[in-house]
């Protein structure tokens, strides 16, 4: 199998699908001439043409907006957001259209919107949220976030193929710094949490690049069998993956990269304490990033993200509970 | 790009060029039907039989059924909750309207979504959110997708005069002259969004905003409804023959208030009476009656299928809680939008082209 880093398993799967299936396109801004802003897109107009890989003016209510209305006569598109965080211009059309739409109507919106997101490189408040759990919060959306490079391409493969909107959260600082070994051609990957590395003493869990961290974090801690549950998709949300996982471990440990209140890890909380209350030996800790926005300097952006000492500490701490 | 004012297409007295006589009482029937739908409606809310609040086109029925009637089946619309009349035109049945309003199984949306919230897939429209201009970009979309296909088809959304002022309208004017879609944008200029008047919406006319998205923009009398599907009947030509999209300001007035609550003591009553005189139903039956039609005769027949849908509706059940969580999200394949019923004479001499 060969190996690609995250980015090149996104554009695999982009690629795969603009060769297999004529409904699909990709649209966004800057994407075209350009390959988008961090290439992903890199060479597809000279394949496919401007047409199935356009660029847009600069809108994202307009991408999402002209997307869902492609979508309903029969195309797949997909949009690219230049950056999460600009996701909140097209918020309403998501929310509000794409989202009710089916439960309204019975008319099927199949969309993906990439989105990528997270910190960690000086991005700024405006280039580097982690918008995902707005859009959990929203009926009619799914949303995915894939850590490996194995699991972007069939997450992507798996939301384009999937009839409704899903939000691809794809995570800008492992673009480049994860490589994996992706089967080649198209695969789906399901909506289902995996078990990142099996354990019997605690289990961390996370999503996007929190997995990265949770495995770094615990690789060597204390001699205790650290479990890591990554969530993959968190609409739908594993549940059952979950409590089996708390079942085994007994202590848990979630994280967020988002800002915590309402996180998807307090929906994992809230679920743990609601469903696997009896299988607990200890209070569920959540790690994340407090609530402000995300600072641009390097040691502020760092005193805010969850790292790996805030991730070993939190677990030393309760495995000694 | 000019800004025009929809051509008069009359060939000769009493003749119209694309209208036989046949389609001008579909005309006049999809607008009394809208009406006398929407006034039986009005008593069943006064009843507490329409939960929620009702909103009507009363005195606005010319312009849905005006431009509705100039779509082709395979064309997609995005209808808002003043036009009933499309909805009539494409193929939804008067039995099915009012058991939307009242929250009824039968109803469109089986009571998922209230009063004019609607849009059958399988008859080519989607149904409208509460924030009107968001159908702008949807039905910018679609044609997009005709674009992209080379399909000769069209697509066609209405919204109001508030909606100008909303983001959404730029970027669906914007994308669509930057890309000569073929989608035809139905301003519906009542004169009020809800209490605020034009002066406060607007400081030109917005018609004259076309011109600067590098399209056709045309004013029409909206109380008028041949004059509205000449109009919409020019823009889809021009959007498959690949001009590009049309503004159509359509200049009507919204003779009730915002909705059923609403006693509209903002509005002066010398605007009400002025308007009155140019009520759309009633100037379509003169036009008739001089042509020799029955119009009372088409009268009858429109308020006894009322009666009888209204009675079918209250009949039908309301819906169970049983299936409320079902059907958030898709589980099958995706089902594009369906084609709905074109019932112009254009179309059926020759279905497949753009008349």
């Amino acid at each position: 199998m060969p190996v690609m880093t995250y980015l090149q398993a996104i554009s695999s799967a982009l690629r795969d699908e603009l060769r297999a299936d004529e409904r699909v396109l990709v649209m966004g801004e800057d994407i075209g001439v350009f390959g988008g802003a961090f290439k992903v897109t890199d060479g597809f107009v000279d394949e496919f043409g401007t047409d199935r890989v356009m660029d847009t003016p600069l809108a994202e209510s307009a991408i999402i907006g002209c997307a869902i209305g492609a979508a309903v006569v029969g195309m797949r598109p997909v949009c690219e957001m230049q950056f999460a965080d600009f996701i909140s211009c097209g918020f309403d059309q998501l929310i509000n259209v794409a989202g009710k739409m089916h439960y309204r109507q019975r008319l099927a919106v199949p969309l993906v919107v990439r989105l990528p997101s997270g910190g960690g490189f000086s991005g700024g408040p405006f280039h580097s949220q982690n918008p995902e759990a707005l859009f959990m919060h929203s009926p009619g959306l799914k949303v995915v976030a894939p850590s490996t490079a194995a699991d972007a391409k069939g997450l992507l493969h798996a939301a384009i193929h999937d009839p409704n909107p899903v939000l691809f959260m794809e995570h800008k600082h492992l673009y480049r710094r994860v490589k994996g070994e992706v089967a080649e051609g198209i695969y789906e990957t399901p909506f289902r949490a995996r078990v990142a590395r099996p354990g019997s003493d605690l289990v961390v869990i996370a999503y996007g690049a929190m997995v990265g961290v949770a495995l770094a974090a615990t690789e060597d801690l204390e001699d205790a069998e650290i479990e890591v549950l990554d969530l993959r998709s968190l609409v739908p949300l594993d549940e059952e993956a979950i409590l089996d996982s708390v079942a085994r471990c007994s202590k848990v440990v979630i994280i967020d990269e988002a800002n915590q209140t309402c996180a998807a890890g307090a929906q994992v909380a809230a679920l743990i304490g609601q469903r696997g209350f009896e299988d607990l030996d200890g209070p569920v800790i959540r790690v994340a990033a407090p609530d402000v926005p995300i600072p641009f300097s390097p040691p502020l952006e760092q005193a805010v993200l969850p790292g790996i000492d805030r991730v070993r500490e939190a677990c030393r701490d309760l495995l000694a509970y | 790009m000019a800004t025009d004012t929809a051509a008069p297409a009359p060939a000769s007295a009493g003749a119209h060029r694309y209208l036989q006589l046949a389609d001008r009482v579909a005309l006049l029937r999809a607008m009394l039907m809208m009406r006398g739908i929407e006034e039986r409606a009005m008593s069943l809310y006064r009843q507490g039989k329409v939960p929620g609040s009702f909103y009507d086109g009363y005195g606005q029925e010319a312009v849905s059924a005006g431009a509705a009637y100039a779509m082709a089946a395979q064309d997609r619309l995005c209808i808002l909750h003043r036009d009933l009349a499309a909805h009539l035109i494409r193929g939804v049945t008067p039995v099915r309207i009012l058991a939307q309003y009242m929250g009824r199984a039968a109803g469109v949306t089986g009571g998922r979504d209230g009063n004019v919230h609607f849009g059958d897939p399988e008859l080519g429209c989607v149904g409208m959110v509460s924030m009107l201009p968001d159908m702008m970009l949807v039905a910018t979309g679609m044609a997009m997708a005709f674009k992209l296909r080379s399909e000769p088809r069209c697509a066609l959304t209405w919204f109001g005069d508030g909606s100008t002022s909303r983001g959404d309208f730029h970027e669906a004017m914007n994308w669509s002259g930057v890309q000569r879609l073929p989608v035809v944008f139905v301003l519906e200029n009542n004169q009020y969004a809800y209490s605020t008047p034009l002066d406060k919406q607007f400081a030109v006319d917005p018609v004259q905003r076309a011109s600067a998205y590098g399209f056709t923009g045309v004013t029409v009398d909206g109380n008028d409804v041949e004059a509205m599907f000449d109009a919409t009947r020019e823009a889809r030509a021009r959007a498959i023959a690949g001009g590009g999209p049309t503004l159509i300001e359509a200049v009507t007035m919204r003779m009730h208030g915002h909705a059923a609550h609403d006693d509209m003591k903002y509005v002066p009553k010398e605007q009400v009476e002025e308007w009155r005189r140019r009520d759309p139903v009633e100037h379509q039956e003169r036009k008739l009656t001089e042509l020799g039609v029955d119009v009372a005769a088409v009268r009858e027949a429109v308020h006894a299928e009322i009666e009888a849908a209204t009675a079918q509706a209250l009949a039908g059940p309301m819906p169970t809680a049983g299936g409320v969580l079902d059907g958030v999200f898709c589980e099958g394949e995706a089902v594009a939008l369906g084609d709905g019923l074109a019932p112009w004479s254009g179309f059926a001499s020759d279905p497949g082209s753009d008349a």
